[in-house]
């Protein structure tokens, strides 16, 4: 024992050989909390990977937008100069044709204007191909006007070394700033073909910003400049303004007429930050248009009337799910070990069951020719005529699912049941409650943790579920999971896809956080 | 068998007989006649049918022959919350969800008994055991004891006139069961209420009753006065199941009315008083209580028989002393003695005469 006498008040509590009590209690327990950590090891890491990271992952695409800017990072810069007002405004000017001309040539060597295409079609119909076509016609624009006539005025423009060494110069980025940059997406672009940089002539993009860049502004930085290839750069700075001109609005105009259109121009700046809350639009059926937010189109309202149902179906699921379920849990937790032990593997039978098996059986029970329509029919309750329409519809999904999930109601009722005193309900009835009584002021209350329980548990289930009602949903009784599950392996529109699932994710953690304030998440009893 | 009036009693069960499976009787031919205000306990060990009994009385166990009244009116099928029998129960079923003064007013509730009414009723009840400012708490943040005398207050506060009482000390502790003993005991001479109480502990039987009834497999086999019970057992059942008890085998020598002497088997001779047994040659058992018996010559009469005695062993128990003897080749006869100035203190080893009066020892049934 510590000789609690040598410090009672002042210092930490000694042990024995007088190291502080506190240091060797650690020491004593490291062995412990290493070997904790080493059996919890493998699981955390799983959840790590399996779990946690695809949920940051999803939380994360539902807002990220980063190709716009990474695809066409000039005509982002550009655009910000540029105001779209009630599409009655003028498309851009010429700058901003130059500075896509610049990325559209880098982006189709890598062909990553296809996906930029892809993405900004979500947004507006017609992008996908218009960026595909603009692709394709990039490189017969007739921008080589300016290359034929730099090449006129002075050979050594052909040579690729001299192109080199001009834009190897120290401040030729200050003097010739379009040129500059252009250089640098030419130097990916050969990187990329595994060529040699001072054996390829440069493509016409840089001869047009090169002709841009003299024509711009010239005089100013160019007198001072005494790099490589400055005799050149004199030269053709008094030559420009004798060139023949090319206008890029024309040529991209004769690629596609959409290109004049404000619209498409007011959609790649709506979408030009690296984030964007157009995907959560989506989600709720509203549109991040040019002008700012707008609702979709009627007939493209999808997403809220799914949320909708998907929230009252799976409440009807788990009303059912409690009606079905509680009267059978009652049984089981009052019968005989024995007995009820019999019975809980008739509950658990399902589970041993493929989930599809399941679910085709109520196909074919619920179908308008399956066996509870002939039955009917038989009967003589329902005309041959107009057999009942059970399935493919949100009856159907309704009865699958009450069906399937119903084990996830009973088992946490039962355990919770399980655990109420039969004397409880007797003590009511010795004090005059009637068994009415008895049960629903007595016995009730005590089981509500298990409904809490079983609730939660089905309805966070249900609100998620995918193949019931993909199987027998038909095109009622879908959920906002098929939709979710259509745009990730289908439409391939991942970010919209994650835009619903988190918002899927935050209304059950809303939920359950209602759940809490109302009822108190202490009160869920899994037995 | 008991032999009981069965026609004036307040709770009278008349000839009851209570099978579960159609072959064994649990109960079997139970008359018993409480009077009204009478403090009866029904004793025995578990499996002897007197929970048995209790919940019958109580309504959750249906009679399968014989007649249970209360009152003079037969209630075998008056369902239990129309009997009106206020009961409290082993694990206390307090209503975990409802708090203290809710649960007291559930039963008044039900009655549809105005809100004024309730509350003076539930406060007079928590007054009663003294829990008059807990009415707000619920019961899991009670004590053992405290949750006991709620559920006693329950049972009490809508002025039932019979309260069932099954083992509901079981969970105290020893001083705090000792202590609510006495408490019921005084609660219920108060208020002139009629207590069927039910415990495995015949110290609780014997401290609170105004009769025992001892069960042993599914009859009652004795129904007495605590002193009575512990004093005049009627058999050998009672004898060793009531408080400490030696016991003595033999053959019955010679026998009249007042006194048989019995040949034990070592052989020799002791007086008892005969219970049942009837003729010379029976076997019996014999009992004495350890406080009853004596090793001081002087105190016994110059007749009595004596036997030798060796002690074995002395334990010192503060207020008395517990010796181990050997007699008549048995050794675990047990001596209590007061601890008192001049008592003496036997050692190991000694051998010694013992004897008794021979009203203290019994001959029962081998």
């Amino acid at each position: 024992m510590t000789d609690a006498t040598n410090s009672p008040s002042t210092g930490p509590m000694l042990s024995a050989d007088g190291t502080p009590l506190k240091k060797s209690l650690q020491i004593a327990l490291r062995r412990q909390k290493l070997r904790a950590l080493a059996l919890v090891a493998p699981l955390l890491l799983f959840v790590l990977i399996s779990f946690i990271a695809p949920i940051a992952d999803m939380l994360f695409r539902s807002v990220e937008n980063e190709i716009v800017s990474e695809t066409i990072p000039r005509t982002v810069v550009a655009l910000e100069q540029w105001d779209y007002a009630d599409g009655n405004a003028a498309a851009p000017d010429d700058d901003i044709y130059a500075a896509l001309y610049v990325d559209l040539s880098e982006a189709e060597e890598f062909k990553t204007h296809t996906r930029l295409g892809s993405r900004l079609n979500y947004e507006t119909t017609g992008m996908s191909s218009l960026l595909r076509k603009t692709g394709r016609g990039i490189g017969r624009m007739d921008t080589d006007e300016y290359t034929k006539q730099f090449e006129a005025l002075d050979s050594k423009w052909e040579d690729p070394a001299v192109w080199v060494a001009m834009m190897q110069s120290p401040g030729i980025a200050d003097i010739l700033p379009e040129t500059a940059s252009a250089w640098q997406s030419w130097q990916r672009i050969v990187a990329n073909k595994n060529d040699v940089l001072a054996e390829e002539q440069p493509e016409d993009f840089i001869y047009t910003m090169l002709y841009r860049d003299l024509i711009a502004d010239p005089a100013t930085g160019l007198a001072g400049y005494s790099g490589a290839g400055a005799d050149m750069l004199w030269a053709a700075d008094s030559a420009v303004d004798g060139f023949e001109a090319i206008s890029l609005r024309e040529q991209f105009l004769d690629i596609d007429k959409d290109w004049a259109d404000p619209q498409i121009w007011g959609t790649i700046k709506a979408f030009s930050s690296p984030y964007t809350a157009g995907y959560f639009l989506s989600s709720v059926d509203l549109q991040l248009t040019p002008a700012g937010i707008e609702p979709q189109p009627e007939n493209q309202q999808i997403y809220m009337l799914l949320f909708g149902r998907t929230m009252f179906m799976s409440m009807v699921i788990m009303g059912s799910c409690i009606l079905l379920g509680y009267p059978i849990a009652y049984l089981l937790s009052n019968l005989p070990l024995r007995t009820s032990n019999l019975l809980l593997i008739l509950v658990l039978l399902p589970f041993w069951t493929s989930l599809l098996v399941r679910t085709s059986a109520w196909k074919v029970l619920l179908q308008q020719q399956g066996v509870i329509n002939d039955i009917l029919v038989w009967l003589g309750l329902v005309s041959d005529g107009d057999r009942l329409v059970m399935i493919n519809n949100q009856f159907g999904t309704i009865v699958a699912m009450t069906h399937i999930l119903l084990p996830f109601m009973i088992l946490p009722l039962y355990s919770v049941m399980k655990t109420i005193p039969p004397s409880y309900v007797r003590a009511a009835k010795s004090l005059g409650a009637t068994n009415w009584t008895a049960f629903w002021r007595v016995y009730f209350p005590q089981s509500v943790p298990g409904i809490g329980a079983g609730s939660i548990l089905v309805f966070i289930l249900s609100i998620g579920y995918y193949i019931t009602p993909e199987l027998v949903g038909g095109t009622t009784g879908t959920f906002i999971s098929n939709r979710i599950a259509y745009h990730i392996s289908s439409s391939l529109n991942w970010g919209l896809a994650a835009a619903l699932g988190t918002i899927l994710l935050a209304v059950v953690l809303l939920l359950y956080w209602v759940y809490d304030r109302i009822v108190g998440i202490d009160n869920v009893s899994l037995g | 068998m008991v032999s009981t009036n069965t026609d004036d009693g307040f709770v009278v069960f008349d000839g009851v007989q209570k099978s579960y499976d159609g072959e064994n009787l649990v109960v079997k031919d139970l008359n018993l006649s409480i009077a009204k205000g009478e403090f009866l306990t029904m004793l025995g060990p578990s499996g002897s049918g007197k929970t048995t009994c209790l919940m019958m009385l109580a309504g959750f166990e249906t009679a399968t022959n014989g007649a249970i009244r209360l009152g003079g009116k037969e209630i075998n099928n008056i369902p239990p919350h129309k009997r009106g029998i206020g009961m409290v129960f082993q694990n206390y079923a307090l209503f975990p969800h409802m708090t203290v003064a809710e649960n007291l007013s559930f039963p008044l509730e039900v009655r549809k008994i105005g809100k004024a009414e309730r509350e003076t009723k539930v406060r007079r009840a928590l007054d009663m055991v003294q829990m008059g400012d807990f009415g707000g708490r619920r019961p899991a943040q009670l004590s053992g004891g405290q949750q006991q005398r709620i559920a006693l207050a329950r049972a009490l506060v809508f002025e039932a006139e019979l309260v069932l009482m099954d083992e509901p000390l079981g969970a105290l502790d020893k001083q705090l069961r000792e202590h609510m003993q006495f408490e019921i005991k005084h609660i219920a001479d108060n208020l002139g209420i009629t207590v069927v109480y039910v415990t495995h502990d015949q110290t609780e039987a014997l401290t609170m009753s105004d009769r025992v009834a001892v069960f042993e497999d599914g009859r009652i086999q004795q129904l007495a006065p605590p002193d009575e019970l512990y004093e005049q057992p009627r058999n050998s059942f009672v004898a060793q199941f009531i408080g400490e008890n030696n016991t003595l085998m033999g053959k019955v020598e010679k026998i009249d009315k007042e006194l048989a002497v019995v040949r034990l088997d070592n052989g020799d001779l002791i007086d008892t008083v005969p219970v049942n047994v009837s003729s010379v040659g029976d076997r019996t058992l014999v009992s004495i209580r350890p406080e009853r018996v004596e090793f001081n010559r002087e105190r016994l009469l110059p007749d009595a028989h004596t036997l030798k005695a060796e002690v074995l062993e002395f334990i010192y128990m503060g207020d008395i002393y517990r010796t181990r003897l050997r007699v008549a080749g048995k050794d675990d006869f047990i001596v209590k003695t007061r601890n008192a100035p001049d008592q003496r203190r036997l050692k190991p080893g000694e051998v010694i005469e013992i004897g008794w009066r021979p009203q203290d020892c019994r001959a029962l049934d081998a």
